[in-house]
């Protein structure tokens, strides 16, 4: 599998949330390749100013359609001028870049966390889960087969950025909610829902969580405590995006690693937050 | 006809004037998948030293004005891994590989120099007397010419590999600089190395670089790096290797015009990796529109009212 650079047509670019955008590129050989976790590395524009390339997390792919998705916060001035961008425009992409989240090989129950606009890679992720499980493409048997099940916990500040549930739902995941300001579900950080699943969690459990620093520092505790694989998917600052600056590295066990090739998914133990 | 664009730079035969500069290229193979890295003219490596090098913390970059700053700290594997794991890789591409050597001691620089000295497959070496990001070595080797010149002789004494020294623009007379160097034995010079800047968080009134202060990049450092490659070719007669803010074939010709032999791509090559590319294939139209023959032709001719 082989990164791309490619002229992607802007199929369209929607606000679908306060300051959240859907962005659909048509990006045949990314949709084709991408793994849950990957990002691509877009250039807002022509010109100069902005001058780097902004990565992102994939959030779906339809390989069907050559279609890319893009979920986005408008944050600073490359994410605003990228929302200004029209349909049928193009945008120079890279992609898919990084190593994704690791499909555990047994099945089981997972966990998903998402805090904010982390929710972006996770539905990808999750799709890619339920869609592996209904398939029964796991290698289990009948009775384990039961107790697989995907369950998604959402973190957002309130309710109108609760975007993709009912389609989760539809999917067959368990949801549940937590906001800021508790207009939705549960009034609190989402991390006060992963301790409570802790409660009922069973075995070849895994964690797969993205979001805030703040957050995944503490979702790195609980499954540290728990002694529970999990995995994270980080965010950083790039300038190449294919590990030839050393300027996205985040400080590991092992020493600096980049954000970009190394990860962005790293085994949350791995991390050492600040 | 297809107009010739070698040239010959410090005893190096380079297939076309456009090279990856160093620190934005890694070791050559990460861009492989992106980059026909044989049709470039050449690539300078990320910078090597004794041992390895873990670098700065983060953040490490950050985007400002048509630039970037940028304060990795020389993070690299260290000369006997570079030569073990990644020689092998790069003496695989058809195109001229230039090392990057940096140290904290000239003792350091020599100690690298001598080492690769024997490893196949190595074109010449670039000697980094200019990196702002650390706090010993770096760019205070650069800045004062008694030094930079120990650097270059020191160094030239234990290889016959062409030795490019790369300078600093953070100087009051980058050209005493140039002339220490040229005469200390280095076979050319490349300049610019990144300005020192610093950009401030006023919610946090942070520094938005962990290393606080950083080495700045791209299209916003340009007419401060022709000025200085103008000042400097025409001070020396050694071959002068043009760097600052290039990202298209304009940029490169303006800075050939100026009177540098060949060109170096590092920051363009981040917001698009067939920058350097687009930039061989301007400058092989720029010839054929004026009926230039040979790119070298255009060195220096730059016409200014006296």
């Amino acid at each position: 599998m082989s990164v791309v650079q490619k002229q992607g047509k802007i199929l369209s670019n929607l606000e679908v949330a306060p300051s959240i955008f859907l962005l659909n590129l048509g990006l045949p050989q990314v949709a084709e390749t991408a793994q849950p976790g990957q990002f691509v590395h877009l250039r807002i524009g022509p010109l100069s100013d902005p001058l780097l390339r902004r990565p992102f997390s994939i959030h779906r792919t339809k390989p069907e359609e050559a279609k890319v998705s893009i979920l986005y916060q408008v944050v600073g001035r490359g994410t605003k001028l990228l929302s200004q961008r029209c349909s049928g425009e193009k945008l120079d992409c890279l992609g898919p870049l990084g190593r994704g989240f690791a499909i555990p090989k047994v099945a089981g129950q997972f966990i998903l966390v998402a805090g904010g606009i982390g929710i972006a890679p996770l539905i990808f992720l999750a799709e890619t889960l339920l869609r592996k499980m209904g398939n029964g493409k796991w290698e289990v048997e009948k009775e384990k087969r039961k107790k697989m099940e995907v369950v998604f916990l959402m973190g957002a500040a309130s309710t109108e950025y609760i975007l993709p549930e009912s389609e989760l739902l539809s999917w067959g995941a368990a949801v549940e909610v937590a906001t800021d300001d508790g207009s939705k579900g549960h009034r609190g950080p989402v991390t006060d829902l992963l301790t409570r699943q802790m409660d009922r969690s069973v075995a070849s459990c895994h964690i797969f969580a993205c979001g805030p620093e703040g957050m995944l520092k503490e979702v790195a505790q609980i499954a540290g405590q728990q002694k529970i694989p999990c995995q994270i998917c980080l965010e950083q600052r790039m300038a190449c995006g294919v590990g030839a600056c050393l300027g996205c590295v985040v400080k590991t066990r092992s020493g600096y690693r980049r954000v970009c090739v190394d990860g962005p998914v790293f085994p949350a133990g791995e991390v050492i937050f600040e | 006809m297809r107009p010739d664009l070698s040239v010959n730079i410090a005893g190096i035969r380079l297939k076309n004037p456009v090279l990856a500069a160093s620190g934005t290229f890694g070791y050559g193979t990460e861009y492989a998948d992106l980059v026909d890295i044989n049709r470039l003219g050449g690539l300078v490596t990320k910078a090597i030293t004794l041992e390895p090098r873990e670098g700065s913390p983060p953040p490490r970059t950050v985007e400002t004005a048509a630039g970037m700053l940028n304060a990795i700290g020389l993070a690299n594997v260290g000369v006997d891994a570079f030569i073990k794991e990644k020689m092998p890789l790069l003496h695989k591409f058809n195109t001229a590989v230039i090392v990057n050597v940096a140290g904290s001691t000239i003792a350091e620089y020599v100690e690298v120099v001598r080492r690769l000295d024997g490893c196949q497959g190595i074109d010449g070496l670039e000697i980094n007397i200019s990196c702002p990001n650390v706090k010993q070595g770096g760019f205070l080797f650069g800045s004062d010419p008694q030094t930079a010149a120990k650097v270059i002789g020191e160094t030239r004494k234990v290889t016959s590999l062409p030795l490019i020294a790369k300078l600093t623009p953070n100087v009051t007379d980058i050209v005493s600089i140039a002339r220490a160097t040229e005469e200390a034995g280095a076979d050319a010079i490349s300049l610019i190395n990144t300005l020192l800047g610093m950009t401030i968080n006023v919610e946090t009134k942070r520094p938005k670089l962990a290393n606080v202060t950083g080495g700045l990049s791209g299209p916003a450092i340009k007419p401060v790096a022709l000025v200085m490659v103008w000042k400097v070719a025409g001070a020396v007669k050694v071959p002068v290797v043009g760097i600052g803010g290039i990202l298209s074939g304009k940029d490169a010709l303006e800075f050939l015009l100026t009177g540098a032999s060949v060109v170096q791509v590092g920051t363009g090559n981040f917001v698009d990796p067939q920058c350097m590319m687009k930039i061989i294939h301007g400058l092989e139209q720029y010839c054929q529109e004026k009926g230039i023959a040979k790119i070298s032709e255009i060195v220096g001719t730059l016409e200014v009212e006296k």
